[in-house]
């Protein structure tokens, strides 16, 4: 399948600092990406130059064949938008902010703006289609900016941290939705940091960091390639005890957070041989995309 | 580039917040230069008698037609465009749809001119149905509301484009448009004024809007066309300019 977004070596400088590094990206046809990074990693910056908001330094865009930022307009038509800040008109009501925001299309919209019915369907918020916006729950706003991103039937669909501060049962809604677009052929780029969200969703990940992509791979593939299979999560058996010294065998590692000791490996037999350390509380679980975001993006604190 | 149809679907979107507050926000746009013209020009009026050889009311009125006009400008284009812009992000959601900045502020600026409009033409009805006037020059006021209204917007969305709160609006209301109202022949005819502040008053655009409403309210044609008109289009185009140049400039940094 082609590429419904390809990028190449893009730069973004503010002053000194260089939020995007040479980032190269490419989003297959009818694919969920991923971009995955900390805070600051140049995320919300890359989805602001695929639109054409901001200008990049250098580097070249192409969106759904469109040169941007030359024919953002035209890119803009045809993709759907869901901002990390929702931006709903609160002087109108439900049906009215798509009705509203379907008129920025033109002719692309026609039928969302004439009937909105179909998209307050898929929304679940065709009950409160006359609701004033203040009305609406966290996980309603989330899906009525998802049905507006939708209003002029997109190809692409580009979300930045879709589910940012919702409760776990909106943040289900949300990704069934995303998954019924994607049966339908929508393609999705989509930034979080959330490792469970990346997992369920995505077919592709781009770990990003410090404006560039450090590893591109499916989450199955990234774990395979970057972390060994089992993690020991230890930590001593009553509070204010210290741990006993443990050292990692060869092609193991141990990383330190706290009280609790990360161990990694690939022997299945490690955990009950360290029991026989001591007092100490071992919890065994296979390597999940958080231990390679992780270890490929650091423990510091991005704030 | 700026596209017609989307400027107007930006300008449709303002107009529909609009008529579901419209009571409120015409009360807030014509009360206030009411009741200036009714309690100044009657009350006032009945002290002063005739101020350049017609009754104060009738005089004032000019003034309250102008001024009612660069406030209703003023205010859209500074708290309601700012609160679109910084405070609801609607600037922000309109650009993720095809959607350009200068398509936004070409909408901004025809809107709060359309607002501003509304307001003077109000000014000049009640005018009308009191009595104050029924010149046959009357209709002639209109284009230069128009003018007016488009001149202030865009000197609002000058300030807008620089604001980072509603408070930096204080300045803006107080230092340069209170004064302003009161050496641009509003209220007292400006040849009251000491020969410096006269010049520099001759310069600003609300003298020159003033200068042609005038003599249009009491039933004749303005002397000097021209140098008025070419000085508010001026004030215009400059203030649009800048406006844009500032507002790209503001959005270059957010983005």
């Amino acid at each position: 399948m082609s590429a419904v977004i390809r990028a190449r070596g893009l730069v973004k400088r503010f002053g000194d600092h260089r939020a995007v590094d040479g980032l190269d990206l490419e989003v297959p046809a009818g694919v969920c990406f991923g971009l995955l990074g900390p805070n600051g990693a140049g995320k919300s910056t890359t989805l602001r130059m695929l639109l054409g908001l901001s200008r990049p330094d250098a580097g070249d865009i192409r969106v759904l064949g469109h040169e941007v930022p030359r024919e953002a307009r035209a890119v803009r038509e045809r993709i759907g938008v869901v901002p990390q800040l929702d931006a709903l008109d609160p002087d109108f009501t439900v049906s009215e902010n798509l009705i509203v925001f379907a008129r920025y299309f033109g002719a692309r919209a026609l039928a969302a703006r004439r009937d909105p019915s179909a998209l307050l369907e898929f929304a679940g918020l065709a009950h409160k289609a006359h609701a004033r916006i203040n009305e609406l729950s966290g996980g309603m706003k989330r899906r009525l900016t998802l049905a507006r991103a939708l209003v002029n039937d997109p190809e692409v669909l580009l979300l930045d941290e879709p589910t940012t501060g919702l409760d776990p049962q909106a943040r289900h809604l949300i990704w069934e939705r995303l998954r019924q677009l994607l049966a339908r052929g929508k393609s999705i780029l989509v930034t979080t940091h959330f490792m469970e969200e990346a997992e369920r969703l995505c077919d592709r990940i781009a770990i990003v960091d410090h404006g560039r992509c450090i590893a591109i791979d499916s989450p199955a593939g990234l774990v395979a390639t970057h972390i060994e299979p089992i993690v020991l999560e230890i930590m001593p058996g009553r509070a204010g005890e210290l741990l006993p010294p443990i050292e990692p065998h060869a092609g193991e590692r141990i990383e330190r957070i706290g009280e609790t000791l990360y161990l990694y490996t690939a022997d299945p037999a490690r955990a009950a041989a360290l029991s026989a350390l001591g007092d100490l509380r071992v919890l065994r679980r296979a390597a999940n995309l958080e231990d390679v975001f992780l270890k490929l993006t650091g423990r510091d604190l991005r704030d | 580039m700026i596209d017609p149809a989307r400027v107007l679907a930006v300008y449709r979107r303002n107009l529909l917040v609009w008529r579901k507050l419209a009571p409120a926000s015409l009360v807030g746009n014509v009360a206030e230069p009411l009741i200036t013209l009714l309690a100044f020009g009657y009350g006032l009026g009945a002290f002063l008698g005739e101020v350049d050889g017609v009754r104060y009311i009738v005089f004032l009125a000019a003034g309250a037609i102008c001024m009612s006009t660069t406030m209703a400008a003023s205010f859209e284009a500074l708290y309601s465009a700012f609160s679109r812009m910084q405070v609801q992000r609607t600037w922000d959601s309109l650009m993720n749809a095809p959607v350009e900045l200068d398509d936004i502020l070409v909408a901004e600026w025809l809107w709060a001119a359309s607002k501003a409009t509304l307001s003077g033409v109000a000014i000049v009805v009640v005018a009308f149905a009191l009595d104050v006037t029924r010149a046959p020059t009357l209709p002639a006021v209109f284009p230069v509301i128009v003018l007016t209204g488009l001149c202030f917007a865009a000197i609002g969305l000058v300030f807008n484009a620089l604001a980072r709160g509603y408070d930096f609006f204080t300045f803006y209301f107080t230092l340069c448009l209170t004064p302003m109202i009161f050496i641009s022949g509003v209220y007292y005819p400006t040849s009251a004024l000491p020969p410096w502040l006269e010049t520099v008053a001759s310069v600003l655009p609300l003298a020159s809007a003033v200068s042609l409403v005038r003599p249009l309210v009491t039933g004749e044609w303005p002397a000097d066309v021209v140098a008025p008109l070419a000085l508010l289009v001026g004030w215009t185009l400059a203030a649009f300019a800048l406006a844009r140049w500032l507002t790209r400039r503001r959005f270059r940094h957010t983005l």
